[in-house]
């Protein structure tokens, strides 16, 4: 039997009980679309058609409606896909590596963060779609399918291929450890769904779930061993995210300090923008006593860390470049800091530098206000961290008569409308008919960490 | 009496006088069909006296059939049916090819498992449960005990179940 002991955090307030976790979170799932939910909508709907005819465009005109040249090859359209999926790696982060140190905050977080993964994913994996030009064909290019040619098989040694690999086995893996997490709690929707269409779509997606004491224990151990998987492949993904830049010979790329970086900078972007969606959630369906300011607090602290560690790693990237005697990277270095695009370079040293050190304020931590404000400045440093790494890097290529600058066209900024438009949709649709919580999960801590009436 | 047909229902409001109460009525002789709940019960299966499950041998076997395509795939496509000189290296080079190898892993291992753990659990979708008591699903433990593989009567079963705690005895009868 477990032993608890009485010194437990609160983490779920109000004296909440089992019962009060099935009605508070089925609640927004089985009631009619709040105003402030209808109004989301209608701006995400607004937004991704924008962004839809941007998409249009640039499929029927080529990727030359987008505002690259032939010395910057790669701009927003890479920018966008590494922040996106640098995002994505919270959900997975939370659920997986948080559940293997057995850290129980977690349980009222994980759902929507791991939501949140899945959709980021798709928003990013569309730009390298877009960016192959004919995405119709694609297939042919980043899949290893037999081909007319031969088959001319794929290149195994690209790390773009690799990418390829990485995204879509930890977009499957992600979906699967989500929708396991899933199916209990759509069960108890199931039992109590009251008109005919919400029981027929609730049991369908519960796979006929009944909550038997030999299915959980199997649940434990998959849930488990997911767990196991999901770490290593969260951290893997954006390692060879970076490989994309650290294996090429490109002066401000080839930079072995890349992967742990990489890694770093997306759990900070990811835990960024799990807060800005939690705290506009817990805020719209009332569900302040199950992420408290505690979770806050914690949540903000892990920015903090992973924060430091990307102003290490900016400090570093500058002295290794100084010390390792290499005009090129040097003038990499110095374009950056005093180059033409050094208004970016100092909004991402900033907004992901100095801000998040503000959370070393206990009341700058545990205000909400505060950690919205952050949370965003932190998404839009590290954006603009990816457009550094990126466009500096190429505009002053070796030839300095085809030295240019990159200018976003209407394209640019369009489709990156489209996947904000996708996202917030696709996120809004889940927290309408998907329980939020994780209902199961914290009905098992309720007697632990619920606070006592 | 047949079996799978009538059940007499404990109804638990706390877990851990469930978790007693299922050691409780197994030394009592009552062999008990299965304990629904609403959330994962730490002990329970061990209380229950199951055997530990197999999935993570099911997830290795997965994962290892994973490493094992991957590497056949890429030495085959680089190493045998089109070798290509790429960047001066060997056909077979095995540093480049370990990322996808571990990637594919990862996704054997993990789709493996978890399409084991539904099959042997009978979860697919549009199955209609069996459900002895719908709440739960929300905040009760429901310990159902088969009359048929009993060879006690409903009224001792009751009792057993009424002292170990329960909250509620019910029956339950499926035609």
């Amino acid at each position: 039997m477990q032993v608890t002991s009485p010194l437990r955090e609160t983490l779920i307030t109000k004296g909440k009980t089992v019962h009060d976790i099935t009605e508070d979170i089925c609640r927004q799932v089985e009631g009619k679309p709040t105003k402030s939910w209808m109004i989301g909508m209608a701006i995400s709907l607004g937004i991704l058609a924008i962004g839809a005819y941007a998409v249009f465009a640039l499929l029927w005109e080529g990727i030359g409606v987008w505002g690259m040249n032939k010395t910057v090859g790669w701009a927003w359209d890479i920018t966008n896909f590494v922040w996106w999926v640098g995002i994505g790696h919270a959900g997975t982060l939370i659920s997986a590596i948080l559940l293997l140190f057995r850290q129980k905050w977690r349980m009222s977080i994980n759902r929507a963060a791991e939501a949140m993964t899945i959709f980021a994913v798709i928003c990013a994996a569309t730009f390298p779609m877009f960016h192959m030009g004919r995405l119709w064909i694609g297939f042919y290019w980043a899949l290893p399918l037999p081909n007319a040619f031969g088959s001319l098989w794929v290149n195994f040694n690209s790390p773009l291929l690799w990418d390829v690999f990485a995204i879509s086995t930890y977009f499957t893996v992600s979906l699967v450890f989500w929708y396991i997490g899933l199916i209990p709690d759509f069960a108890t929707i199931r039992d109590r769904a009251t008109n005919k269409i919400s029981k027929a779509v609730y049991s369908a997606l519960s796979f006929g779930w009944d909550g038997a004491a030999k299915t959980w224990m199997r649940y434990e151990s998959v849930a488990l061993i997911l767990a196991g998987l999901a770490t290593p492949l969260v951290l893997s993904v954006h390692t060879i995210v970076s490989m994309d830049f650290a294996t090429s010979v490109i002066p401000g790329w080839h930079t072995t300090i890349f992967p742990p970086y990489f890694v770093a900078g997306a759990i900070f972007s990811g835990f960024a923008m799990v807060l800005t969606l939690m705290l506009v959630t817990r805020k719209v369906f009332k569900l302040e006593d199950y992420i408290t300011i505690y979770h806050i607090e914690l949540m903000n602290i892990v920015i903090i860390i992973t924060g430091s560690i990307v102003g290490v790693a900016y400090i570093t990237e500058f002295f290794i470049a100084w010390y390792s005697g290499v005009p090129y990277e040097q003038y990499a270095f110095i374009n950056r800091a005093f180059g033409p695009y050094n208004w970016a370079y100092y909004t991402m040293m900033t907004c992901n530098v100095i801000a998040p050190q503000l959370f070393w304020f206990k009341k700058i931590r545990t205000s909400i206000v505060s950690t919205m404000v952050i949370s965003i400045i932190v998404n839009i440093g590290m954006w603009f961290e990816r457009f550094v790494i990126i466009v500096t890097s190429l505009h002053r290529d070796y030839l300095p008569s085809s030295w240019v600058m990159f200018y976003p066209t209407k394209y640019d900024v369009g489709v990156y409308l489209f996947s904000f438009g996708f996202f917030f949709t696709a996120f809004l649709l889940f927290s309408k008919f998907f329980p939020v919580l994780n209902m199961a999960e914290l009905k098992s801590i309720v007697k632990s960490s619920s606070e006592k009436k | 009496m047949e079996s799978g047909k009538n059940f007499v229902l404990g109804i638990y409001n706390d877990e851990d006088v469930l978790l007693e109460a299922v050691t409780k009525v197994r030394e009592s002789g009552v062999k008990i069909h299965e304990v629904y709940s609403p959330f994962p019960v730490h002990g329970l299966e061990d209380a229950l006296g199951y055997k530990r499950t197999r999935l993570p041998i099911a997830a290795f076997m997965f994962g290892l059939l994973g490493t094992s395509l991957a590497l056949t795939m890429q030495t085959w496509m680089l190493g045998v049916d089109w070798p290509m000189i790429i960047g001066g290296k060997n056909f077979i080079s095995l540093p480049p090819f370990i990322p996808v190898t571990f990637e594919l892993t990862v996704l054997l291992s993990a789709l493996g498992m978890v399409a084991t753990f539904m099959i042997v659990s009978d979860l697919k979708p549009y199955k209609k449960p069996r459900m002895f008591d719908i709440r739960s699903t929300d905040d009760k433990h429901v310990m159902a005990v088969d009359l048929g593989s009993n060879n006690l009567s409903k009224a001792e079963i009751g009792k057993v179940l009424n002292e170990s705690g329960a909250s509620e005895v019910n029956d339950k009868n499926f035609d």
